[in-house]
């Protein structure tokens, strides 16, 4: 294994998902449903039995609209308002109409969903205005569970190739160019629909630890999603809206206040004392989370020692079995006892993920990009604050989208250059006799981004990062260095680093005012509204290199009322308000 | 430009009086999201180990493995 060969094949699909974590699954299970005929493929780097961010299963959903508790109308405002209102409600909308329809589908596909004594589901309220979180008592099996329906599906499932550039020709999407990850042997794979679902770019900034793969996301999200939909000439929006998470320290996982909230955990400084009101992820909760790290009150932590016993119970319970269960051998080796200490925690490095932020690959509400026939869905896609159920839903919507986009089309022609192209660009790394290591160039492309993109932004430290930036890709170009196949899908996954992070670069520059809290704090520039109440969308210019346009934004679906709009600008705690 | 040949600890261990990988049993590799452990071939028979220092600490291996014969500690760095 690892050995590197020489060859290539060509498939034919009808539609092809890239990614089989949590929207992939759903989009190839919704697509062959509706058409049994269609030639369906799955493609992962890992493998789909265990890939992507709910490799190990996931504690519950953290914005399920059930009937009841929530309503969709609702639900659209709380998330227009957590993004300062800049948000395409269309997309958001048609998520909470239709999201609880994919709860009863994973209900019958064996994940249970916690229930009151009374059999109602037991939504718990963490968000600021409404009430959307709901536990899974069998959180674990979630991976397990679809990899059952797609086995019944026949599903064809590829695993351990790499997808490195989407084809195109006639002016739509053509198929794509995969590498075997462990014999870097070419599949070039037509399709008349691609369904991207690549997950998070989560190994952009460099975690405080130094580790490389020590990250907040699943490590093999690399954001390859991104950079094929950008190099395929789609468009990218707001990228400059990282996501940022409050974690634990080192550990670098969720500290899941979501969990630890509904049953008494909270945020607190080094006193213990309470400092946002919610514990809801925002911009806004960032900043403050970040003000308080740096002020003589820090550092943060995760405070449940004041809690009883049995709750602490049943909160490590959860913890260590779904998600991140290494937390439990983590605080294990600190001495750390949930009982008895606060849980030390610190914010993330930055990488783009609309889960928890707005930025990704822009779509509608069919999950359509702006390249015809390509569809993106979960972590990469621009739908804001989507989480898992959103990555389903909106993976289904792409899956049902694209077998109807598929009835009118047959394969689009291509330039048989673009294979040759990036063969050339994927192997040659493997044609030198010396060079630079992959995991050299993935470290310093990441640690100039902590040193230089980091929030608080300056302009003059960002315009040094697209220099140095500059000076790796000409290092990268010219002189990286792999002895095997595995070295050689590190090497893709650098090449894909320095593109989110110049890219993140000048998403950053383009918008001159603050937004979204510390995520695009630019301490040069104040909130504008008048000039900057709208998306910004990157694509690839003609000379190569990230071009932005401002992109007004939709009228709103449901109406914001003035005295709800800073309803997530309101985050400290007030003076006089005492801990519990 | 000659590589080093830096040492690191890895985080994966694979106990060999349990690793079946003799019976051809490849489970912990196959479900690597980062695609970090191999089989080696030694004297005393095939064994399941981490080749790449890549870890997520994520723990399909350790709980997949059908004997318990992996066990995913933290990494030194983060630990």
């Amino acid at each position: 294994m690892d050995e590197i060969l020489d060859g290539i094949t060509q498939i034919d699909c009808d539609i092809l998902v890239i990614g089989g974590g949590t929207a992939g699954p759903m989009a190839a299970l919704k697509a062959k449903r509706k058409n049994p005929s269609a030639n369906v493929v799955l493609l992962d780097k890992a493998n789909v039995k265990r890939s992507g961010a709910i490799s190990m299963g996931m504690d519950g959903l953290n914005n399920s609209v059930i009937p009841g508790h929530a309503t969709p109308e609702q639900y659209t405002k709380e998330i227009t308002i957590a993004n300062d209102g800049i948000c395409d409600q269309a997309a958001v909308y048609r998520y909470a109409q239709e999201c609880y329809g994919i709860i009863q589908e994973l209900d019958e596909f064996g994940i249970r969903f916690q229930k009151d004594q009374n059999g109602e589901y037991d939504v718990k309220k963490v968000h600021h205005i409404g009430t959307y979180v709901l536990p899974m008592p069998n959180g674990d099996t979630v991976k397990k569970a679809l990899y059952r329906q797609l086995r019944k599906a026949r599903i064809n499932i590829t695993n351990r190739y790499m997808a490195t550039r989407l084809l195109t020709g006639d002016g739509r999407v053509a198929g794509a160019i995969c590498v075997n990850t462990r014999t870097a042997e070419f599949l070039v794979v037509r399709a008349k629909a691609v369904i991207m679902c690549l997950g998070a770019a989560g190994r952009l900034g460099l975690p405080t630890s130094g580790y490389l793969y020590g990250t907040y996301e699943n490590a093999s999200n690399s954001g390859e999603g991104y950079t094929m939909a950008y190099h395929a000439g789609a468009g990218l929006a707001n990228l400059e809206c990282y996501q940022i998470n409050p974690l634990i320290k080192d550990y670098n996982g969720p500290a899941c206040a979501y969990v630890a909230g509904p049953m008494g955990g909270y945020t607190a400084n080094a006193a213990g004392e309470r400092f946002i009101e919610c514990d809801y992820w925002s911009g806004q909760m960032m900043q403050e989370f970040f003000d308080e790290l740096q002020s003589g009150k820090g550092p943060v932590f995760l405070k449940l020692n004041h809690l009883a016993g049995e709750t602490i119970s049943e909160i490590e319970r959860v913890l260590h079995i779904v998600e991140r269960p290494t937390r439990g051998h983590f605080h294990a080796g600190r001495g750390t006892d949930y009982r008895k200490q606060m849980i030390e925690m610190h914010i993330s490095e930055i990488g783009f993920c609309s889960g928890h932020s707005a930025s990704g690959v822009y779509v509608d509400e069919n999950a359509r990009t702006t390249v015809p026939g390509l569809y993106a869905a979960g972590d990469m896609a621009n739908v804001p604050h989507n989480y898992m159920l959103g990555a389903f839903t909106h993976g289904a919507f792409a899956g049902e989208d694209a077998v109807d986009y598929i009835a009118d089309v047959d394969f689009a022609g291509f330039d048989q250059g673009m294979v040759e192209a990036e063969r050339t660009r994927v192997l040659a790394p493997t044609k030198r006799d010396d060079g630079i290591p992959p995991n050299q160039i993935e470290y310093k492309t990441r640690r100039l981004v902590n040193d230089y993109l980091q929030p608080p932004k300056v302009t003059a430290k960002m315009e040094l990062a697209q220099s140095r930036f500059a000076e790796v890709r000409a290092d990268m170009e010219s002189a990286m260095y792999v002895r095997d196949a595995h070295e050689l899908m590190r090497a893709l996954e650098a090449s894909t680093i320095l593109d989110c992070a110049d890219m993140a670069a000048a998403a950053s520059l383009y918008r001159t005012e603050s937004r979204w809290g510390l995520y695009h704090n630019r301490v040069e520039y104040e909130k504008d509204d008048e000039n900057w109440f709208c998306h910004t969308i990157m694509t690839k210019g003609a000379d190569g290199l990230p071009s932005s346009r401002k992109q007004a934004v939709q009228p709103y679906v449901v109406e914001i009322g003035e005295d709800e709009k800073d309803a997530y600008s309101r985050q400290r705690v007030g003076a006089g308000v005492a801990a519990e | 430009m000659p590589l080093a040949q830096t040492a690191t600890t890895v985080p994966v261990t694979v106990d060999q009086a349990l690793c079946i990988a003799d019976k051809g049993c490849t489970v912990c590799v196959d479900v690597c999201p980062l695609d970090v452990l191999r089989i080696a071939e030694t004297d005393a028979g095939k064994t399941a180990y981490m080749k790449y220092d890549e870890c997520w600490y994520c723990m399909p291996c350790e709980a997949d493995c059908p004997t318990g014969a992996v066990t995913v500690n933290l990494p030194y760095l983060l630990k």
